[in-house]
C-alpha cells in the first residue's frame, strides 16, 4: 500500500474503520451474488428481508433465545468446574501427574463422540444435551487455567503471606488479577467452541434451537435463512464482545503501561 | 520489641535438573536483643535471603530452630522489605500500602511516611510508572507502615540514588528510635552498615556461617559523620583480615 493511504487510514477512528470493513464485505458480497444469480447465494439484501420476517414471525427471538440459554448454563458451568480444576492441578504437582492423562484423553474425544454417548446413555434430554457441551468445554478451561496458575507469581505470593493477607484477600488482590488474562482467554475461546458444539447437540437431539431450525432449513436448501440466521449468531457475539468482553478487559488492564 | 535466637543447622536446597544439591547454610548461630540493630554483611549469593526468608517463616523446610520472643503469646509483627520491591501492578502506590495493614487506624501514619519518601505526588500512580528507586521507596513503607516489632530489610537502598538513600537511611534511624524494634538489616556495602548498625556480623560465602561479629562503637549522634565512619571502616579491615575479601 502507498504511504498517503496508510497515513490517511490511520487517521480515522477506529469505529469508522470497522464500520467501513463491514460496508466494503457486504459491498463484495453483493456484487458476487448479482453475477453468480443462483438462489443458492442470495445478496446481503435478500438474507436482511427474511432475517426481518424470521424476527416479526417470533421464530428467530425464540430458537436464539432456546440456544442462548444452553450456551449460558453449560458456559457458567463448565468456567465454574474448569476453573476450579484448574486452579487446584496447578497448585498441587501430584494431583496434575495423576490426572494429566485424564485432560489429554478429554481433550481429544471428538466432540461428537461425546454428544452421542451423552445422549445415548442419558436419553435425549435438556441435561443430556447440556452435560455433552459442558464435557467438551471444561478440559479446555483447566489447560488454560492450569497453565495460569503455574505461572502465579511467587514472589507476590509471599509477599502476602508475609503481610498475613487473608484468604479472600490474597485471592482478590494476588490471584485472581494474574489469572485475569487466562480467564479471559477461556472465556473468548470457551464462547466460541461452545457457540459451534451447541448447534451440533441440537441439530442431533433437540427439537427447538438455532440447530434444530438450520437442520431443517438444510434440508430445504433454504440458503437465504440459514444466513439469516447465522446473521443472528454474529450480531449476538458482537454484542457480547462490546458491551461485556471489551469492558472487563478494559478495566482490569487499566494498570498497564 | 522481640528478640530472636537462630540455630540453624542445615538448609540445604535440593537438586533441580542439572544443578547439584545446594548446602546453603551450615551450623549458624546468631541472637538478636530487643531493640537492636544487627547489620549483616557477606558476599552476594551467601544465603542472606535464605536466612531472612526462613526467619520470616517464609521457608520452612530447614533444620533448626527460630525463637522470636516478643514477651507476648502471639508473633511479633514482622515488616520484610524484600531484595526486589514486589509490589502489585494492579494496586496504586496508596493501595499497595493499604492492603498490608493489618490495622485500620494506621492508616493515618501513612500519610506522613508518604510525605517524608516524598511521594505524596505518586499516591495514586501504578507501580508500572515508578522508577526502581520510586518503587523501592513504595516497598519501605509498606514494611514501616504497620509498626513492625522485627523490621527484615534485604538491601533495600540498591538502586536507590546517594542522597535519596541517605535521606531514607535517616529516616528509618529516625523511625527505629521513635519506636524501638529489632532491625536485620542485609547488605554488602560496610559504610552503610557501619552508618546503620548496633553490631555487624559478618557471613561466609556458602554454606553460610557467621565469621565474626563486631560491635559499633560510634555513637548515635555521630553516624553521619562520613569521616567518623571512615575510620571505623579502615580500623576493622585493618583488624580483621579474614572480612577484606567480604566487602
Amino acid at each position: 500500500m502507498n504511504k498517503p493511504l496508510l497515513r490517511f487510514l490511520s487517521g480515522i477512528s477506529e469505529s469508522v474503520l470497522s464500520a467501513l470493513s463491514i460496508l466494503l464485505f457486504m459491498g463484495i458480497w453483493q456484487v458476487v451474488a448479482i453475477e453468480v444469480n443462483d438462489a443458492m447465494l442470495p445478496t446481503p439484501i435478500m438474507v436482511a428481508q427474511v432475517f426481518w420476517q424470521a424476527i416479526l414471525s417470533g421464530e428467530l427471538p425464540y430458537h436464539l433465545g432456546v440456544t442462548l440459554l444452553r450456551l449460558v448454563v453449560s458456559f457458567i458451568i463448565a468456567m465454574l468446574l474448569g476453573c476450579a480444576i484448574g486452579i487446584l492441578l496447578g497448585r498441587s504437582k501430584p494431583l496434575d501427574s495423576l490426572f494429566d492423562q485424564w485432560l489429554i484423553i478429554f481433550l481429544n474425544i471428538p466432540a461428537l463422540v461425546s454428544m452421542i454417548l451423552c445422549y445415548v446413555w442419558f436419553g435425549l434430554t435438556e441435561s443430556a444435551a447440556i452435560l455433552a457441551v459442558v464435557i467438551n468445554k471444561i478440559p479446555n478451561v483447566v489447560v488454560t487455567v492450569r497453565e495460569g496458575t503455574r505461572a502465579l507469581d511467587q514472589d507476590l505470593l509471599e509477599m502476602a503471606r508475609c503481610h498475613h493477607f487473608s484468604k479472600r484477600k490474597t485471592l482478590k488482590y494476588v490471584i485472581w488479577p494474574q489469572l485475569h488474562p487466562y480467564i479471559m482467554a477461556a472465556t473468548r475461546s470457551g464462547l466460541a467452541l461452545i457457540w459451534k458444539i451447541i448447534l451440533v447437540v441440537e441439530l442431533l437431539g433437540r427439537s427447538n434451537g438455532m440447530g434444530y431450525q438450520l437442520n431443517l432449513f438444510f434440508q430445504l436448501f433454504d440458503v437465504a435463512s440459514i444466513l439469516a440466521y447465522t446473521l443472528a449468531f454474529i450480531g449476538v457475539i458482537q454484542c457480547m464482545e462490546l458491551l461485556v468482553l471489551k469492558p472487563l478487559d478494559k478495566k482490569n488492564q487499566r494498570w498497564r503501561r | 520489641m522481640t528478640s530472636i535466637r537462630i540455630q540453624i543447622n542445615r538448609k540445604c536446597y535440593p537438586a533441580v535438573g542439572q544443578a547439584k544439591p545446594n548446602l546453603a547454610i551450615e551450623n549458624l548461630q546468631l541472637q538478636v536483643q530487643a531493640g537492636e540493630f544487627v547489620c549483616l554483611v557477606g558476599p552476594s549469593g551467601c544465603g542472606k535471603t535464605t536466612l531472612l526468608n526462613i526467619i520470616a517463616d517464609l521457608d520452612q523446610d530447614f533444620d533448626g530452630e527460630i525463637s522470636l520472643n516478643s514477651g507476648q503469646h502471639r508473633r511479633p509483627k514482622i515488616g520484610y522489605v524484600f531484595q526486589n520491591p514486589r509490589l502489585l501492578p494492579w494496586c496504586t502506590v496508596r493501595e499497595n500500602i493499604e492492603l498490608a495493614l493489618t490495622e485500620p487506624q494506621l492508616n493515618q501514619q501513612v500519610d506522613a511516611l508518604i510525605a517524608a519518601m516524598q511521594l505524596t505526588a505518586m499516591q495514586q500512580v501504578y507501580p508500572e510508572r515508578l522508577s526502581l528507586g520510586m518503587s523501592r521507596r513504595v516497598a519501605i513503607i509498606r514494611a514501616f507502615a504497620i509498626n513492625p516489632e522485627l523490621l527484615l530489610m534485604d538491601e533495600p537502598f540498591v538502586s536507590i540514588d546517594a542522597p535519596t538513600a541517605r535521606q531514607v537511611r535517616n529516616l528509618l534511624l529516625q523511625l527505629w528510635q521513635q519506636r524501638p524494634h529489632s532491625v536485620l538489616f542485609v547488605t554488602h556495602d560496610l559504610r552503610e552498615a557501619i552508618a546503620l548498625a548496633d553490631r555487624l556480623v559478618f557471613l561466609s560465602a556458602s554454606p553460610m556461617s557467621v565469621i565474626t561479629e563486631i560491635k559499633v562503637p560510634i555513637s548515635r549522634q555521630e553516624r553521619d559523620n562520613d569521616v567518623a565512619i571512615e575510620a571505623f571502616r579502615q580500623r576493622v579491615l585493618h583488624d580483621y583480615p579474614e572480612i577484606r575479601s567480604l566487602v
